[in-house]
């Protein structure tokens, strides 16, 4: 492993001055792919990492920590985070004996990121047809205003939200959790009303000569023909929402309402007498990854090929 | 405040949600009623959790206000205190350092890999990997590399031992602290910043090259003379999302350093935290913030200049 990680900052530049003119093609394709080969490592490294981890005993890595497979391999990982696992079992493996009731922020989680994501594009989408389609006085200022908030830092909301979230006594509850997502992000908005000012007026003023109310429009023509933009949102959304940490931390205080995020962090601090649950942990941060990995086996092309447009407009 | 609160009432009022289904309406009907039918909601959420926060946050700042009490005005107090604030400064000397590091080498990485892309190979499955990390919270990136550097078990001290350097304390060093949580979420973002660089490369349309090469100019040149001017527009708007994003960094020090060793990683947003909802100084945190804000903007501005100049480069 030495060699793939020490080389990272210097592999660039062995490409871009090996891959002189077009003639020696070759030695420059080489050194390229050497570069790309070796980012490609990099990338993927911790997370076999993770994988070799949590399939040891932490109380044996400390014994071979070098040893590029699992030590003393085991499930007992798993199933000390699956709950499992009986406390002697856990401590035995190294393990800390408390018990992670991981299926309950793993339903947390759920719940906080998919009802967010779900009520964030709807009504973005509803705004962004307004803003795209409909002629209304002062349209213009308050997509303005929609645009200026996202250059507010999340930070600086987060403590006037957290107050009023905690004087309407919604705090460790999912309501206080999601509705400062839940009814739009500016950038939510600002995406989607870019895709629907391409969309062919005609077919829309064909709809509206037929005597199809705006609703209907929006249901029947506008949604099904924006279906590969709203999706990509939607996903981008999730990957967002699933990965959020400042906001859950603050408000799902409680065991009910923490997300599987906020959890890690409890967990990796419930440190056993013998060092850190390191197989433990790397097994509770696999399954939490999981399901986003999962999604984006499914959705790969489309959320990598949409990353442009999100940055460049 | 007033004025930030009476809309939203109104805006209540007409959030009766638009969920049913699309039934058929006289199509006389002006579009500004319906306007504020679709716009509702969103409308809602912007003014109850953007607007009104914002204002909110503003006159916080010039209050002392522990959350048991009342807000008490007193002026730009907290302002003045910042200055003498020696801890504040440290905060903005630490985020500075990590913003430079890390957007330095994240973006001279990403720039690489997106032209590594662009020249080998297009295809998706290469982009998707390098997308993985990006896909994984900060919180499970910096958990991960916590146990690879770590200094007794972690995988990258192994190897310093085995080649027969010293075993750094990654994390827990006063000097390393900040350049290891960088480079955490240098690993973390590299990939989605390639990506949106990649995405630049393609609008340089193949042609421009071929002239280059007929010309005689090697790949080398071709990237300072062709690709890294074209790139400009992109490469602005990239490092104002990547700069504006890594001044937010709270995460990774959260679940890593919690701001140590002493107060080497304490960055803005942590202090933040720390002065608002562990020790209760809401108004003073809410200061704090303000001044991030105005950092963040002014970012944001010399951004819009430098599209606005690269702009030119593209037609």
């Amino acid at each position: 492993m030495a060699t793939t990680i020490a080389p990272t900052s210097i592999a660039p530049e062995q490409t871009a001055s090996g891959t002189r003119g077009r003639k020696p093609l070759n030695a420059g394709r080489v050194a390229a792919w050497a570069a790309m080969i070796i980012i490609i490592l990099i990338t993927l490294f911790p997370f076999y990492w993770m994988l070799r981890t949590s399939f040891s005993t932490s109380k044996a890595l400390f014994l071979e920590p070098g040893k590029l497979g699992p030590v003393d391999f085991t499930l007992g990982a798993y199933k000390r985070v699956l709950g499992l696992a009986t406390t002697a079992e856990a401590q035995a493996e190294g393990g800390s004996g408390a018990s992670v009731d991981f299926f309950l922020y793993l339903r947390n989680s759920t719940i906080f990121a998919v009802v967010a994501t779900a009520g964030q594009v709807f009504f973005s989408a509803l705004a962004a047809y307004a803003f795209a389609r409909l002629r209304w006085p002062g349209r213009d200022i308050v997509f303005f205003a929609f645009l200026t908030a996202l250059m507010v830092p999340p930070i600086f909301t987060a403590l006037p939200n957290f107050i009023l979230i905690k004087n309407l006594g919604l705090l460790g509850t999912f309501p206080g959790l999601i509705a400062p997502y839940f009814f739009m992000t500016p950038f939510a908005v600002f995406f989607l009303r870019q895709f629907f000012l391409g969309i062919n007026r005609e077919v829309e003023e064909a709809a509206k000569l037929d005597g199809a109310g705006l609703w209907m429009v929006f249901f029947r023509i506008i949604l099904p023909m924006s279906w590969a933009p709203i999706t990509t949102l939607a996903i981008l959304t999730l990957i967002n929402m699933w990965n959020e940490y400042l906001w859950p931390l603050l408000v799902g205080t409680n065991d009910s309402t923490r997300v599987l995020n906020v959890a890690l962090g409890v967990f990796r601090s419930q440190t056993p007498q013998t060092g850190p649950d390191w197989a433990g942990l790397m097994a509770a941060v696999l399954i939490a990854a999981l399901p986003l990995l999962i999604v984006f086996m499914f959705f790969a092309k489309r959320i990598v090929n949409s990353i442009g447009f999100s940055g460049s407009k | 405040m007033s004025t930030a609160t009476a809309p939203v009432d109104s805006a209540t009022g007409a959030a009766t949600p638009p969920v049913g289904k699309g039934t058929n309406r006289p199509p006389g009907k002006s579009d500004l009623s319906m306007a504020l039918v679709f716009i509702a909601p969103a409308l809602f959420g912007f003014l109850v959790f953007y607007l009104y926060p914002t204002i909110r946050g503003i006159y916080f700042s010039l209050t002392r206000y522990n959350i048991l009490g009342r807000p008490r005005f007193i002026g730009i107090d907290n302002y003045t205190r910042l200055f003498g604030d020696a801890l504040f400064w440290n905060a903005m000397k630490v985020t500075l350092e990590y913003v430079a590091l890390n957007i330095l080498f994240q973006t001279i990485l990403a720039v690489g890999i997106g032209v590594l892309m662009q020249r080998l190979t297009k295809n998706t499955a290469v982009r998707a990997v390098i997308l993985l990390p990006f896909l994984i919270s900060n919180v499970i990136a910096a958990l991960v590399w916590f146990l690879m550097l770590d200094f007794q078990v972690g995988i990258v001290n192994e190897i310093l031992a085995n080649i027969g350097l010293d075993r750094i304390t990654f994390f827990g060093g006063d000097a390393t602290a900040i350049p290891t949580i960088a480079a955490v979420n240098v690993w973390r973002h590299m990939g989605y910043t390639a990506l949106l660089i990649f995405a630049g490369l393609q609008t340089i349309p193949d042609y421009v090259y071929e002239a280059a090469a007929v010309d005689g100019s090697t790949e080398w040149r071709s990237f300072w003379r062709i690709t890294l001017p074209l790139l400009r527009p992109i490469l602005a708007l990239v490092l104002v999302i990547t700069v504006t994003g890594s001044f937010q960094i709270f995460d990774t020090v959260n679940v890593t350093t919690r701001g140590g060793p002493g107060n080497a990683s304490r960055v803005i947003q942590y202090y933040i935290v720390q002065k608002g909802f562990t020790e209760g100084q809401f108004g003073y945190a809410s200061a704090i913030s303000f001044v991030l804000f105005v950092i963040l903007a002014i970012v944001a501005l010399v951004q819009l200049r430098l599209l606005r100049a690269g702009e030119s480069d593209l037609a």
